[in-house]
């Protein structure tokens, strides 16, 4: 039977709702205020967890987003299932369900807990050492290695949840609710400052709000009751927006900071339904303002890991904040007065304290007076050497510790507990600070890292910023305020504050035990299970950086990034290794300061909103008509039109046959379009092709290659002169947007004097492209008045017409040999103009075609693609186009690397056709050319390009790029394959019409 | 993520623009009178400084327009942004 263990009426837990849950299948009950850790306690329940790799049982060792321990699965086989989710900061409500991770098949007895017995076997580095041998065993290991990775469930279905982005921009941004943080906003937003609050629990105040120490007291109020005040006037400050529940995860350069607020995860299931679940905040702001706190240590010792055994902050808070005692024979183990005042907290409330073990001599402060009044008995210079207790903590073992703090003497006490207290001081939350990449500075006096060097407009404030006394706090905070607020008064220079707190403090790193360290299990890391044992053998085996001895005992590598523990293992090193802690530094801070879920990090870039596809106007069209879509870019277009059941190969087979013995239609819309204006266009034009530009006659059409400045093809395209100053240049679909960033990019820096003006049109004009012999008739039926003969309408020409009352631009070249047409209308016309061409060539049989199959008939023209045939490593040269490469020129871009010795060596590789002597083998895209099967290793001359098989000449072609092709021609060649070798031959790349009579037939 | 204030549109996000490598760097004139070395200087070789380092920026997610930076890479802090053919400040 558990007991209750409820010892007064807070005013943050409601006693009168009654909230019911489930832990491990057990229904238990707390209230409305608790956390999940708090009810678990009040239950009496400290065993919620394994450990990662000796499945140790562990308890609830804090109260906050720290916890190493608690981590839990919420709401195990539900669509909502999270795993990994610290029960010290989990609100219950009604229905909660939890469970316990990394145990099977129970917390209570767990098989993996074996592990703990065999680990002498586990040392640091143990699947280092272990799995490097035999390495073709990798395989085996590899599957029990990612069985017993992780610790929770991941959610096998849809996340029912919506989540949210939402960008802030504000004047100063306060980070923690503590004392320090309500009065610096309070402050900023009174002096106009746009202020933003924000803080990771559901209630301001930090920990003052529950100090009810009777010898501190704040305008001769106790700090608790004064804070509460100060809190109430918030609400009247206009400029102050405070968030709740919202915890900063990183903090960028430029005061970027990104947070988590949440929404919904207090509430109960059917209260969550439709509404936004997290939110991530991206915070730009003018000054920020941490105050995230300070978090206590704990201490090392042997067998400190046995649930029952807490941080004494911890303790203090569940009885002061949540009314739980965690214990009913409680004792604390200090290096300084805080457990002092956790222990008085207890007493108050006639929660029995055993003792205090206290690490130092003495300690004369009026609290620890107050303590001896009360009779609980204090062990001065003594050390906690052992606890016992599987479960549960059950005894503890001390001795009395050498005036160097190495060793323990004398007489082995054992006190019986159920709960112990651990003080090991503070570390302050200086994980925000970092990461904006402001600098540390360790203070050997309080052995502490704090802020040093601020990058951005920022301040440190309260414990982060290293003052642990209310004093202190308030002091530094004012003069703080005023320098980065540039204010003269404060609401602080008038507050009185007495106390009586002293900071004096033992630091012992790691605390000796009777028995020799190899016998002991001090953790340093509760998560990982990493001992100072570990540590200390990383440093035998030769570790020396911080950052190397925390990756081979992966201390601080768990969820909880080590906020615990970390500066233990730092301490550790430091004694070990003779080091100096400033010298030896941190490890890296890295966001987000608490887990974030990858529903926050996406938002509503989910579904159809991952990633934009673009549509051209006939895309309905295609879709009706069953086409199959492949993504270009970000476009999808239509890749092949499969009737009847027909595969892809079948599908493209008949279209491409379809396309050269009588019509096809192929939608363009796709490629990019450049409209080019300016008296310096032509001009513009030669600079930025390879080929002459000035002497194109107004409507007609040129082909052009556009090269990088190191002389390699970067993109191609068709370019037509529609007017004296004004062109239209084509893109490939993919290089648009580059090409355009580009020529702008020469047009602004390199060539400002040229008057030339650029804009995309590409998304403002449809485009049809018809081709195949009865192209010509079936256009003629569609603008009947159009006078289509070579004479008025050559090949590489253009014509503006009407299609009925629409404009259209009408270019008469070819991409696939055949006589055809490129029809551009406005993209609102683009169905219609295609539903006519269809309807009209009815009668020709006029077959769409897609991307496939445009691929293929280019091909058996030798056409390259750029970026399939081309690699940004090829040259017009290397792709036998020396023809479009101007020698008269004095300059363009590129020109000046096409005479490198490098690119004029005969050895590159150069593109060339390739026919597989079975007609029948098509060759794979992207397989490797040799000439010599029997050579070890054997050299490789390139590799296949492109390849199909032409219904059109009834064989398999291909393209290829091979060393030294040019002068192959002929030459038997090899294509190795997996399970046989492919014999091929070097041929010129154009396997069809190589005379371009069709262009005109 | 900067906050990059842009000579023609005031201060944006850093997810707007688009480093555009070292600035300065002019295309020679007259590329076909230059040595292979000569060439491969202006081709290649940039400079990786830690510290600071005058570079290239383009707002192309707003006005389209290049623009120069000074920029400390070790902490990232732009000491200063001018206009395309405006000279760099001095050090």
């Amino acid at each position: 039977m558990n007991k209750n263990l409820r010892v007064k009426s807070s005013e943050y837990i409601d006693e009168t709702n009654r909230i019911s849950f489930k832990f491990n299948g057990k229904t238990f009950h707390g209230f409305k205020g608790d956390t999940l850790a708090s009810a678990l306690l009040a239950n009496d329940v400290h065993l919620v967890g394994r450990s990662f790799k000796y499945h140790r049982p562990r308890g609830i060792m804090t109260s906050g987003s720290e916890e190493p321990n608690a981590i839990v699965q919420i709401n195990p086989n539900t669509n909502r299932t999270e795993p990994n989710v610290r029960a010290t900061e989990v609100e219950i409500y009604e229905g909660l369900e939890a469970s316990s991770q990394n145990c099977w098949p129970s917390v209570e007895f767990d098989i993996g807990g074996i592990n703990n017995f065999l680990s002498p076997f586990f040392p640091a580095g143990f699947y280092y050492k272990t799995f490097m041998w035999p390495a073709s065993f990798w395989e085996k290991y590899e599957f029990f290695i990612r069985h017993s990775a992780g610790l929770g469930k991941s959610p096998t279905s849809t996340d029912p949840d919506i989540y949210d982005h939402r960008n802030i921009h504000c004047d100063v941004l306060v980070v923690g609710a503590g004392i320090s943080g309500i009065l610096a906003a309070k402050n900023a937003a009174k002096n106009n400052f746009k202020t933003l609050l924000v803080d990771e629990k559901n209630e301001l105040g930090g920990s003052t709000i529950y100090e009810n120490n009777e010898f501190n007291k704040i305008n001769n109020k106790t700090p608790s009751e004064w804070l509460k005040k100060e809190i109430e006037e918030l609400k009247n400050i206009k400029n102050l927006k405070i968030k709740t529940r919202t915890s900063v995860a990183a903090y960028h350069q430029y005061n970027y900071l990104l947070a988590r607020e949440n929404l919904t995860d207090h509430l109960e299931a059917k209260n969550k339904t439709n509404k936004i679940r997290q939110r991530l905040l991206k915070i730009r702001a003018k000054k920020v303002i941490l105050a995230a706190g300070a978090l206590e240590r704990p201490l090392i010792f042997n067998n400190n890991d046995r649930p029952g055994i807490m941080l004494s902050s911890a303790i203090k808070k569940y009885s002061e904040f949540y009314g739980v005692a965690c214990g009913s024979k409680n004792v604390f183990f200090t290096n300084n007065d805080s457990a002092y005042e956790s222990a008085m907290s207890l007493y108050n409330k006639g929660i029995n304290v055993e003792a205090i073990i206290d690490i130092r001599e003495q300690s004369e402060s009026k609290i620890v007076k107050k303590v001896k009044e009360a009779g609980i008995k204090i062990y001065w210079s003594h050390s906690i050497v052992d606890t016992t207790g599987y479960k549960r903590l059950n005894s503890i073992s001390i001795m009395k510790l050498s005036n160097d703090g190495t060793s323990v003497t004398g007489r082995k006490i054992s006190i019986s507990c159920d709960c112990l207290g651990v003080a090991g001081g503070w570390t302050p939350a200086v994980h925000l600070y970092t990461q904006s990449g402001s600098k540390l500075k360790f203070d050997d006096e309080k052995k502490v890292f704090l802020p040093n060097q601020n990058t951005s407009e920022q301040i440190s404030v309260g414990s982060c910023g290293g003052d642990f006394k209310i004093d202190e706090i308030i002091k530094n905070l004012n003069q703080k305020l005023k320098d980065i607020l540039n204010i003269n008064e404060t609401d602080l220079d008038s507050i009185k504050v007495e106390i009586d707190q002293e900071n004096s403090k033992r630091n012992i790193w790691l605390l000796p035990s009777d028995k020799p360290l190899g016998k002991t299990k001090p953790f340093v890391d509760y998560q990982n299970d990493a001992t100072a044992k570990d540590i200390k053998l990383a440093l035998r085996e030769g570790f020396r950086s911080i950052e190397h001895v925390k990756r081979y005992t992966t201390t601080g590598m768990g969820t909880d990034q080590g906020k615990l523990g970390n500066m233990h293992a730092l301490g550790i090193i430091a004694d070990t290794a003779g080091i100096k802690m400033g010298e030896l530094g941190t490890t890296t801070f890295r966001p987000p300061y608490t887990p974030l879920t990858f529903g926050t990090i996406v938002g509503r870039n989910v579904g159809k909103f991952f990633d934009i596809f673009r549509r051209t106007p006939m895309n309905d069209w295609h879709v009706e008509n069953k086409a199959e879509f492949e993504n270009v870019g970000q476009w999808k277009r239509a890749w092949y039109y499969p009737i009847n059941g027909e595969n892809m190969h079948q599908a493209v087979q008949r279209e491409s046959k379809a396309a050269r013995q009588s019509a096809g239609i192929l939608d363009a819309s796709t490629l990019g379009k450049i409209d080019i204006q300016g008296s310096d266009a032509s001009e513009f034009l030669n600079r930025v092709y390879t080929n002459a530009w000035s002497k194109l006659a107004i409507g007609k059409c040129r082909y052009g290659l556009m090269l990088n400045e190191d002389g390699m093809v970067y993109d191609d395209g068709v370019t037509t002169r529609i007017g004296e100053n004004h062109y239209i240049m084509t893109t490939t679909t993919g290089g648009a947007a580059n090409v355009l960033g580009k020529l702008e990019d020469y047009l602004q820096t390199e060539w400002p004097e040229l008057d030339v003006y650029l804009t995309s049109v590409t998304d403002h004009y449809a485009t049809a492209s018809l081709c195949g012999p009865n192209s010509k008739k079936i256009l003629k039926k569609i603008i009947p008045d159009l006078d289509l003969s070579d004479e008025s309408f050559p090949h590489m020409s253009f014509k503006e017409a009407k299609i009925g009352n629409i404009q259209c631009r009408i270019m008469r070249i070819s991409f696939t040999g055949e006589h055809s047409y490129e029809i551009n209308v406005q993209s609102s016309y683009g169905k219609h103009l295609w539903e006519k061409c269809m309807e009209a060539g009815k009668e020709f049989n006029i077959t769409p075609y897609g991307t496939e199959t445009m691929h293929l008939l280019r091909a058996e023209k030798g056409f390259i693609i750029v970026g399939q045939d081309t690699d940004g490593t090829m040259t017009p040269i290397d792709l036998q186009m020396d023809w479009i490469v101007s020698k008269k020129k004095y300059d363009f871009i590129g020109k000046r690397s096409l005479y490198r010795s490098d690119t004029m060596r005969e050895d590159r590789k150069q593109l060339v056709g390739l026919l597989t002597e079975d007609p029948n083998v098509v060759l794979e895209e992207g397989a490797q050319i040799v000439s010599e099967l029997n050579q070890s290793p054997v050299e490789m001359l390139g590799h296949v390009t492109s390849s199909y098989f032409s219904p059109n000449l009834n064989k398999s072609i291909a393209l290829a790029v091979v060393r030294g092709g040019k002068k192959m021609m002929g030459k038997k060649l090899f294509v190795p394959m997996e399970n046989k070798n492919i014999n091929v031959t070097v041929v010129n790349p154009v396997f069809y019409d190589e005379k371009n009579e069709r262009l005109n037939a | 993520m900067f906050l990059i204030n842009c000579p023609y549109c005031g201060e944006r996000d850093q997810q707007e623009f688009k480093a555009g490598g070292e600035a300065h760097i002019e295309r020679p004139k007259q590329p076909t009178e230059l040595s292979d070395d000569e060439w491969a200087e202006y081709l290649f070789m940039r400079k990786n400084i830690k510290g600071v380092q005058f570079e290239r920026w383009n707002h192309a997610h707003g006005c389209r327009k290049w623009f120069n930076m000074v920029r400390d890479t070790s902490n990232d802090e732009i000491k200063a942004i001018y206009k395309m053919g405006e000279k760099p400040p001095a050090q």
